[in-house]
């Protein structure tokens, strides 16, 4: 709701845009401009509030924080301990900062760091790729691996991680639920064998199938010293989430319109014909839904997955800052909070899309 | 031997004390090349008969015969055009056809099978329209595709179940004829099920009303000695036609009655006077 509402906002600071462009020349549809500029002026509004109330919040929390501070300097260690506190505090030097929440601007400053802390790492990663592009070649011919860059990784690098964790386990995901779905909705004697298994294992927490998925690949992997926090993270995060796909698929394909199944008995289809023909095409619709809420779920549960397997993304990140306690960890933590939320919001738009195109009924869904 | 037979058709939906006895004792023979149009009330059972003929459903007791060989499944030789249409959506016009073409001629070439879809979908006049979905058609054009579909598998019987229904008046009389004049191209037999006498009238050679169910049964028939090609407006004038339509009425409207007498409860109501406030 909440998104479909921004999304029709950013619609209305485009078309605002174009119709400011229309402005400039004769213009007809007053209305319509004023109607947009409301709409976006209401967006601007309500963020300037967001942001202003978040202000004001972490100044508070700042003071109670700064001020128990200097009171428990001037009760332990006497007046003159208490002073150099306060200045200390008023200096802003970072040994003695309040460690809160952060205000919006320490948050803006720690997101131009991380990008600035990126084009360090580039710039490192080429040079070091520059460096050694010779003795790699002699490595190669000499049938050898080539030496690899292992510095730390960017901000950028970790949302990268993230994402690709999220698409692979997604994919894990649509490639078990689909099939599985589409029998089990085919036959009714194997719904009623498999709905047991499914009423009970859809509600386990990420957590405990992330550990299930570690005793087996652990195992798999014994005596590989790889890195394999990965792979059970994107199969985690594929177990986690495939059950709307698996229940939508299911019940998509058990509810075909009762027309259409008559319609390929009439022509009689083949059972192929008839599943790839006609009950696949018009379990289409619930088909996508389940897969969008899938992805919803999926980014959802990789934040916790990949905190406890160690993969190098946002959820280690967010962790990791937090163990860190460093003066600008929180307000990274912040930044890592937004950019979660955004590609969040445009994975569930991505999916969308897809099922607008696909879906022959776009029209009667909306 | 007859065309098409139905001998003693009895069909029980549900089991036990649920069960309700939708058709009893359906009796019926057709013959190769005859028109027959059966009329009834909405909800008399009309759908499940023909279900029962295009081998979707099997009858509780009793057989039907084509061609002297009992229908235990659907077959490619009866052709059935739906009442709702039943088109896939997510297929363009030319696709449906072509799904049914396929299915039809395993055997031929591509080529062959999209001229044929070309060469229905073009009888049915929508040409233009080959490559637009159901959606964008409007219900008489919708129809028509249902129409070519049935047609271009080439099938020896044609099963309509109130094919034009759903309908407008105009766009009614116009695909009536189309029907009627791929019908006398190559005197296929055909069996529709209507609401309309007067449609049953101006296309079929017999009619045959359905007493409403539960417990639907075949009435008596009446055969339509008009000549063809039939004009309708002429038709009104014809006392021929007037009699049959007027005789085909008055049985309806009588079976209708007995319905409504057979429904007619009597409820005893409780003997009140309204009570004084003042005295």
């Amino acid at each position: 709701m909440e998104q479909e509402m921004v999304l029709k906002n950013e619609n209305s600071l485009f078309s605002s845009l174009k119709q400011m462009l229309l402005k400039l020349t004769p213009s007809i549809k007053k209305d319509g401009i004023i109607k947009s500029l409301k709409n976006t002026g209401i967006t601007f509004l309500s963020i300037l509030l967001f942001i202003g109330l978040w202000q004001m919040g972490s100044k508070a929390l700042y003071n109670k924080e700064a001020d128990y501070r200097i009171e428990k300097a001037l009760t332990e260690r006497g007046e003159e301990a208490a002073v150099a506190e306060r200045v200390c505090i008023e200096s802003g030097d970072s040994s003695c900062q309040p460690n809160t929440l952060p205000s919006p601007s320490q948050v803006w400053a720690s997101l131009k760091s991380l990008v600035a802390d990126h084009q360090v790492i580039r710039a490192d990663k080429a040079a070091f790729a520059e460096k050694m592009a010779v003795t790699n070649e002699k490595m190669i011919s000499q049938g050898k691996d080539p030496i690899v860059y292992t510095g730390r990784a960017s901000f950028v690098d970790i949302v990268l991680t993230s994402i690709k964790t999220v698409f692979a386990g997604f994919l894990l995901a649509m490639f078990i639920a689909v099939p599985i779905g589409i029998i089990i909705g085919l036959s009714p004697s194997l719904r009623s064998a498999f709905n047991w298994f499914i009423q009970i294992f859809k509600p386990v927490s990420p957590v405990v199938w992330y550990l299930l998925v570690f005793m087996i690949v652990k195992t798999l992997y014994i005596g590989d010293s790889s890195d394999n926090a990965f792979v059970i993270s994107f199969i985690s995060v594929g177990l986690c989430a495939m059950w709307a796909t698996l229940v939508n698929t299911a019940m998509g394909v058990a509810s075909v319109d009762k027309d259409y199944i008559n319609v390929a008995k009439v022509l009689k289809l083949g059972t192929f014909q008839k599943v790839f023909k006609v009950i696949l095409p018009s379990s289409l619709p619930l088909i996508f839904t389940g897969l969008r809420i899938t992805l919803s779920v999926a980014w959802m549960v990789l934040i916790a997955i990949e905190l406890l397997a160690q993969s190098q993304g946002l959820g280690l990140f967010v962790w990791e800052e937090f163990q860190n306690g460093a003066n600008d960890s929180n307000s990274k933590i912040i930044v890592a909070m937004f950019v979660i939320g955004i590609i969040g919001f445009l994975l569930d738009r991505l999916m969308l899309a897809v099922q607008n195109m696909v879906s022959f009924n776009k029209n009667e869904m909306a | 031997m007859a065309y098409l037979e139905l001998n003693n058709i009895y069909k029980t939906y549900g089991e036990g004390e649920n069960s309700t006895e939708v058709l009893s004792n359906i009796n019926l023979t057709m013959e190769e090349g005859e028109f027959v149009a059966i009329v009834g009330f909405t909800g008399s059972g009309k759908t499940t008969l023909v279900n029962l003929i295009n081998g979707l459903l099997q009858p509780t007791s009793g057989e039907v015969l084509f061609k002297g060989v009992p229908v235990t499944d659907t077959s490619h030789e009866r052709g059935v055009i739906f009442q709702n249409y039943s088109l896939l959506p997510w297929l363009t016009v030319g696709q449906n056809v072509y799904m049914a073409v396929k299915e039809a001629f395993p055997k031929e070439s591509k080529k062959v099978l999209m001229e044929r879809v070309k060469e229905y979908v073009g009888m049915v006049n929508l040409s233009p329209a080959i490559n637009k979905r159901p959606k964008e058609l409007s219900g008489g054009m919708r129809q028509r595709v249902a129409v070519a579909r049935a047609l271009a598998m080439n099938p020896e019987m044609i099963i309509m179940d109130e094919p034009l229904g759903a309908l407008d008046a105009l766009t009614r009389g116009n695909l009536q004829d189309e029907i009627l004049n791929i019908w006398s191209q190559d005197k296929r037999t055909a069996l529709l099920i209507t609401n309309d006498v007067d449609e049953g009238i101006y296309m079929a050679d017999r009619i045959i009303p359905l007493k409403p169910g539960p417990n639907a049964t075949l009435g008596p028939e009446f055969k339509i000695d008009i000549e063809r090609p039939r004009d309708k407006t002429a038709m009104n004038d014809n006392p021929e036609y007037k009699k049959t339509r007027n005789a085909i009425i008055e049985y309806l409207m009588d079976i209708g009655d007995e319905r409504k007498t057979i429904s007619e409860v009597e409820y005893k109501l409780p003997e009140l006077t309204p009570k004084s406030f003042v005295a």
